[in-house]
C-alpha cells in the first residue's frame, strides 16, 4: 500500500503521509499558487509539480527523490506560428494539464499534455522540452475545440507499459489519439464513441469526441476506460473500437475514471447529474464502481456526504493505488476523501480544502 | 539610465533588482534585465515574446503602447514599472 499521496490545489501542493494513526495532510508547497498538476515518477521518486501562476504564467518545479528543495525547469513552449497560417489557436502555452511519466526503459523521459492543445516530451526530467510537431500538424486539428476550457487541451496521456513508444492521449474536444512509434505518426482511436453536442451527422465523427478522461490498466494494457462527456466507454482492442457502457446508476455524465492497476474489468466513476447540471446526483456525493467491465456496478456511498453536496469531481480527480484498494479523490470545493477497500468506504480527509485539480499516489 | 522596477510579487518567484539601462526602447531595456536573470523572461513574456496578458507595464506614468512590440521609446532619465494586472486574480 502506498504510504504517501499529493494533492494540487488551487492554493498549493499538499503532502499526505500514512502512518500508524492514519492519513495526514502536511503543510502545503507553493502555498496560495494554483498547481494544476502534479506527477509522482515511480522511476526514481521525483516529484513534478506544474503551476499556473495567475499573472507569470505556467510554471514546472521538479524536487528530487529525498530532497526537500524544488527546483524551477523549464515548461513547453511552443514555436512560432507559421506566416499565413489560418490557425485561430494561439501558440501560448496556457496550462500544463497533464504530464505522464514515459517508460520503465527510457528514464528522464516525460509527456506533457497542454492547454491549447499540444503534447510536449522531455527526455531531460524536465529541462527541455519538444513539441510532438506530427500531432500538431494533424489535419484534423482545425476540427478540434475547447471542452472545460476555450481550447483544446489534452489530459489524459497513456503510455503502454509493453512498449514504451506507444502512447494513447486524448483530447477534449479532439478525440484520442494512439502513436506506436514514439510520436513520429498517430492515427485517430475514437471509433464508436459518439458525441451528442454535435449535429447528428457528425456525432460519430472522431475528432471531435470529448472524452474526458481515458486510463489504461497496467496489468491488461489493451483495456481503456473512458469517461466521456456523452457517456462511459470502454474498449479492449487498446482503443481500436470503444463500446457505450449503459448500465452505471444515478447518472452517465461526469468527468474522472479510475481503473484497477491489475484487473481491467475494475473502474471506478463518480457521476455528475447531467451535463445541463453539473452536481452530484440529488446533492449527495457517490462513487460507482464496476468489477465485470461495466456490465453491473455498485454505488458507494459510505463516508461521503449525503446532504446539500456539491463536489463535483475533475478529470483528475480520483486516483487508484498500485495496490488496486487505495483511492484518493478531490473534489471541486475542497473535499478530500481516502477508500482502503477498493471505495466501498471513504474516510474524510478535509472539507475545507482549497478546489483539488490533481490527485496522485507516490 | 532608464530604470527598470519590477513587482516585488516576483520576488517570491526569483531575485528582481531594479535595472539601470541605456537602452532606448523598451523591449531592449527588458533584454537588459533578461540578460542579468534569464528566468525572468518567462514571468514577463510569453514563449512568443509578448507581455503576459495579466502583466502590465507603466514608462513614466502611461501603459506601455504595443503588448506586442513592446516598441516604446525610453529616455535617459525614464522610470520603468513592471507590475502585476489585477485581471490576473
Amino acid at each position: 500500500m502506498s504510504d504517501r499521496a499529493y494533492l494540487g490545489t488551487r492554493k498549493g501542493l499538499f503532502e499526505l503521509r500514512r502512518d500508524g494513526a492514519g492519513w495526514h495532510l502536511g503543510q502545503p508547497q507553493f502555498p496560495g499558487d494554483p498547481v494544476s498538476m502534479v506527477l509522482a515518477d515511480r522511476r526514481d521518486g521525483t516529484l513534478y509539480a506544474a503551476l499556473n501562476l495567475g499573472h507569470f504564467g505556467a510554471k514546472l518545479h521538479r524536487r528530487d527523490a529525498g530532497s526537500d528543495s524544488w527546483t524551477e525547469v523549464a515548461v513547453p513552449e511552443y514555436p512560432a506560428k507559421p506566416a499565413g497560417s489560418d490557425d485561430k489557436v494561439e501558440w501560448k502555452l496556457k496550462q500544463i494539464w497533464s504530464l505522464a511519466a514515459g517508460g520503465a526503459d527510457q528514464p528522464g523521459v516525460l509527456w506533457a499534455g497542454t492547454l491549447p492543445g499540444g503534447l510536449f516530451r522531455s527526455r531531460d526530467r524536465g529541462d527541455s522540452w519538444e513539441l510532438v510537431e506530427s500531432l500538431w500538424n494533424v489535419p484534423e486539428r482545425a476540427q478540434f475545440f475547447g471542452g472545460g476550457y476555450d481550447v483544446p487541451g489534452i489530459h489524459s496521456i497513456c503510455v503502454d507499459p509493453r512498449d514504451s513508444d506507444s502512447v494513447l492521449v486524448g483530447i477534449s474536444c479532439g478525440g484520442a489519439w494512439l502513436t506506436n512509434d514514439g510520436g513520429a505518426t498517430w492515427s485517430l482511436r475514437a471509433q464508436g464513441m459518439n458525441a451528442g453536442y454535435m449535429p447528428p451527422e457528425l456525432s460519430g465523427e472522431q475528432a471531435v469526441q470529448d472524452p474526458h478522461r481515458i486510463v489504461r490498466c497496467v496489468a491488461e494494457p489493451d483495456k481503456l476506460w473512458c469517461q466521456h462527456h456523452c457517456g462511459i466507454w470502454r474498449s479492449v482492442d487498446n482503443g481500436a473500437t470503444w463500446t457505450e457502457v449503459k448500465s452505471a446508476p444515478l447518472s452517465n455524465f461526469g468527468f474522472v475514471t479510475a481503473v484497477h492497476p491489475q484487473d481491467g474489468e475494475t473502474a471506478w466513476f463518480v457521476p455528475a447529474e447531467a451535463d445541463q447540471r453539473r452536481v452530484p446526483p440529488e446533492a449527495a456525493l457517490a462513487v460507482t464502481r464496476t468489477g465485470d467491465g461495466g456490465a453491473t456496478f455498485s454505488a458507494a456511498r459510505s463516508g461521503l456526504p449525503q446532504q446539500h453536496c456539491y463536489d463535483l469531481v475533475y478529470r483528475h480527480g480520483l486516483v487508484v493505488s498500485d495496490d488496486g484498494r487505495t483511492l484518493l479523490m478531490g473534489s471541486t470545493t475542497g473535499g478530500a476523501w481516502l477508500s482502503e477497500d477498493g471505495g466501498v468506504h471513504w474516510q474524510t480527509i478535509s472539507n475545507n480544502l482549497p478546489p483539488i485539480y490533481s490527485v496522485e499516489f507516490a | 539610465m532608464a530604470q527598470l522596477i519590477f513587482t516585488q510579487q516576483l520576488a517570491r518567484f526569483l531575485p528582481v533588482p531594479t535595472v539601470a539601462t541605456a537602452a532606448a526602447d523598451l523591449r531592449s531595456a527588458l533584454d537588459v534585465a533578461f540578460e542579468g536573470q534569464p528566468r525572468l523572461r518567462g514571468y514577463v513574456l510569453d514563449e512568443q515574446g509578448h507581455l503576459r496578458e495579466n502583466v502590465v507595464i507603466f514608462i513614466d506614468g502611461k501603459r506601455c503602447r504595443d503588448r506586442q512590440l513592446l516598441d516604446d521609446a525610453l529616455a535617459p532619465d525614464s522610470q520603468v514599472y513592471i507590475l502585476q494586472a489585477l485581471s490576473g486574480g
